[in-house]
């Protein structure tokens, strides 16, 4: 391997490159600068490298964002067909950091790097379920998102996407704590509970195995893959723009989110800009899109500890912002309103004064529920000093948004690489010590307030009039009006919808503040009118990996107000 | 009471009884992915189901006789779904809430099933990705006025399922 050198070479690379070679002279290490730094090793070196980023003083990538496949069968000019991409995050020094390890043969075997980042966990399974990738030295490497008669690697390019096996009660997974004899207790018998997959405290398709000892849990085992629906390998068989609706439906709580921030990553593989207006536009509805979301998990969360006023007070604001949402694309839930170059049509007329509306509605039922909630004792009861998860910790376990900032890490996307106009608001990053139940629930309600103040003010300078698209129509759908009467935006229009928008071959990694954490795309193009590998950073991934360690020690009804707090979203979570 | 033959006296029961079910469904919402976020905008305050006498949402099968299948069903849950038809009490129906539940919507991939009628027999299928909560309403309504007219809740539009079951004895 040879270092790809493009110059000017940026300052992280360097840096990286030359603290790199120093800790390991090997031929086999490699640094390129590709939109992120990006280390190139084989699976021998690859443990030394993962100890050298976490630990080396310099480096310190302590979170471990992301950790996929890719398999370049169909791609050019890569060493081999396999390769491991993992994405490091220096919560010290805010700067991503790509690794890639290249993998020989049809079934490689490349070694665990759970003991580095206790995160990883749950990615190598999902690498060995989706692409079948061997981690020595794993802990407990068994599929994870498909059914345990599956048959093959889905996301390996020679599957069929619509090649299904049959799944029968037999092959339902059955953890080994139940089927073990529990010797160690003398006094009482414990007990195995089953939540769920369908139990109106998993809110969908998770599954807990939990052991018992009079109410306490003493180990515990959590089950995903109940609503694995393929994302992944749909992006594949689709164009660009066909995506969007699939990206909808990945945290569909906040969808608009999901929308935004798969399209800017296009956007910036194919280098066009979006008017302000309808970057303002975006920034507006995501963040309305995040108080939505904070209100189905606050809500939720509280109807689960029994306090169901909550739940009527947080819907009302949620059902007035489906009317703004409704009004703009004519879709509630699922609103695949974004486009790649902007927006798919402009906002109505009255969006400013429905927007201001809000404003002026929505804080009063945020107060209605602090009020209820704030000095409820049975809520203090609840979620004081439950849950715990410390500062070390969140980091170890990979968590990310409120739920990180709850445990003291102040890290949010919109600070840390400002996007749109993020940096031109004045606004604050609530971040609490305690790390428990109740920290999670104020950092949710303040963000709301703060999410208020950014839409106030984005309202300020939103321009009254212009496009809220990009006017490149190799990438915008040119207007309809236009397309009945030239043969120009016809030609376009035609070539829009038969071959989807043409983005140029390379890789990138984009991130963002979703709303339950740092939600990035990593995107390959061969150059073509479908993406490659489309990799969504699932934000609940490493959280709900992490849920059945968090819940040890605990009673079970603590622990279902745990799992509230979380945020966990099937949808996204099994994608 | 006027006087008449059992036989006009028990379809009125039965009618009484229609009514009286038609008017108390107990659904149980087997919500997977963004469809029962919709679902939960209906049971809340703006939309409130319980209007139409539907809103006892018990989570329990045994207590429950509409099933209300709102989202993806992936092949790793079908035979959780199943079960869980089998375990309502009679008489019973099935709402399929959205495209996924009723075809697999755009999934048509390597792990979801396409169209709960895979696995258990439906009776009102509701369009829509998500449906809006009238059409959910809409849904349920058919599926009284189908209670109120006597049809039987394991009807045979489900062809798929039909075919998978033992063929009936002959008389
Ligand atoms: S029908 Fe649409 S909204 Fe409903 S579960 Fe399927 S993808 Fe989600």
């Amino acid at each position: 391997m040879s270092d790809v050198a493009i110059s000017p070479v940026s300052a992280p690379a360097e840096r990286v490159r030359a603290r790199l070679s120093g800790a390991i002279p090997d031929s086999r290490v490699s640094v390129a600068d590709l939109d992120l730094p990006t280390i190139e090793t084989d699976p021998r070196s690859w443990p030394a490298v993962a100890r050298f980023l976490r630990d080396d003083p310099e480096m310190r990538f302590d979170l471990l964002i992301d950790l996929l496949g890719v398999d370049n069968l169909r791609r050019r000019g890569r060493p081999s067909r396999f390769e491991l991409v993992v994405h490091l995050f220096s919560t010290s020094r805010d700067e991503h950091v790509r690794v890639k390890v290249i993998l020989d043969g049809e079934n490689p075997e490349l070694p665990s790097v759970v003991d580095v980042w206790p995160a990883a966990n749950w990615f190598e399974r999902e690498a060995f379920d989706l692409f079948g990738f061997r981690f020595s030295g794993h802990p407990n490497l068994r599929r994870i998102l498909c059914h345990q008669a599956f048959v093959g690697h889905a996301l390996r390019k020679d599957y069929p996407p619509g090649q299904r096996w049959m799944c029968t009660e037999e092959d339902l997974y059955v953890p080994g704590l139940v089927a073990r004899e529990n010797v160690e207790e003398d006094h009482f018998e414990t007990v195995v509970v089953n939540l769920g997959p369908s139990h109106p405290a998993t809110h969908g398709t998770l599954r807990i195995v939990a052991r018992l000892d009079g109410e306490q849990i003493v180990e515990a085992e959590s089950e995903i893959g109940y609503l694995h629906r393929c994302f992944e390998k749909m992006s594949e068989t689709h164009t660009w723009n066909q995506v969007i609706p699939y990206t909808d439906r990945l945290n569909y709580c906040s969808a608009f989110i999901n929308n935004v921030a798969y399209c800017k990553t296009v956007e910036r593989m194919l280098g066009i800009e979006v008017p302000e207006r309808g970057a303002l536009v975006r920034t507006i509805l995501s963040e309305f899109s995040r108080i939505m979301d904070h209100c189905v998990c606050i809500g939720a969360n509280l109807v689960d500890t029994g306090a169901l006023t909550n739940f009527w007070y947080l819907f009302q604001p949620r059902e007035e912002i489906y009317g703004l949402i409704e009004a703009c694309c004519g879709a509630r839930l699922t609103v695949s309103y974004g486009r790649v170059g902007g927006l798919s049509r402009e906002v109505p007329a009255d969006f400013v004064a429905r927007c201001r509306s809000l404003l002026r509605s929505i804080p009063k039922f945020l107060d209605d529920v602090d009020n209820l909630v704030k000095r409820n004792r049975i809520v203090w009861d609840r979620f004081r000093g439950v849950g715990v998860v410390t500062r070390d910790q969140a980091i170890g376990w990979g968590f990310a948004g409120p739920c990180l900032r709850a445990s003291g890490v102040g890290y949010d996307v919109r600070k840390a690489r400002p996007y749109d106009f993020y940096d031109r608001f004045d606004w604050d990053v609530p971040v609490h010590r305690d790390g428990d139940n109740f920290a999670r629930y104020l950092v949710r309600m303040e963000e709301m307030r703060q999410s208020l103040s950014i839409i106030r003010q984005a309202l300020e300078i939103l321009p009254s009039s212009g496009p809220v698209s990009s006017g490149d129509w190799h990438v915008v759908l040119p207007p309809k009006d236009r397309v009945y009467h030239d043969m120009e935006s016809l030609i376009y229009h035609f070539k829009w919808v038969m071959e989807g928008i043409q983005v140029p071959e390379g890789e990138r990694y984009e991130w963002f503040e979703g709303a339950n954490g740092e939600l990035g795309f990593y995107v390959v193009s061969t150059g073509g009118g479908s993406p490659y590998r489309i990799k969504p950073r699932p934000a609940c991934f490493p959280m709900m990996a992490a849920f059945e360690k968090i819940i040890v020690g605990s009673r079970v009804s603590d622990a279902i107000a745990t799992l509230g707090t979380l945020n966990i979203i099937a949808g996204e979570l099994d994608r | 009471m006027p006087s008449g033959s059992a036989d006009f006296f028990t379809t009125r029961l039965d009618n009484l009884v229609a009514w009286a079910r038609k008017n108390s469904l107990w659904p149980l919402p087997f919500g997977t992915a963004c469809c029962a976020i919709e679902y939960m905008s209906i049971v809340s305050s703006h939309y409130d189901l319980a209007r139409f006498g539907a809103e006892v949402v018990r989570f329990s099968p045994r207590q429950a006789d509409l099933l209300i299948v709102a989202g993806t069903v992936v092949d790793k849950l079908a035979p959780v779904l199943r079960k869980i038809y089998d375990q309502m009490p009679e008489p019973k129906w099935v709402i399929s809430m959205g495209v996924c539940a009723s075809s697999g919507g755009f999934y048509r991939a390597y792990h979801v099933v396409q169209g709960i009628d895979e696995i258990v027999p439906v009776d009102v299928y509701v369009p829509g990705c998500p449906p809006t909560p009238e059409e959910l309403m809409y849904g349920i309504l058919s599926l009284q006025e189908s209670i109120q007219s006597g049809r039987k809740s394991r009807d045979d539009r489900s062809a798929r399922y039909a075919a998978t079951l033992p063929a009936l004895p002959s008389p």
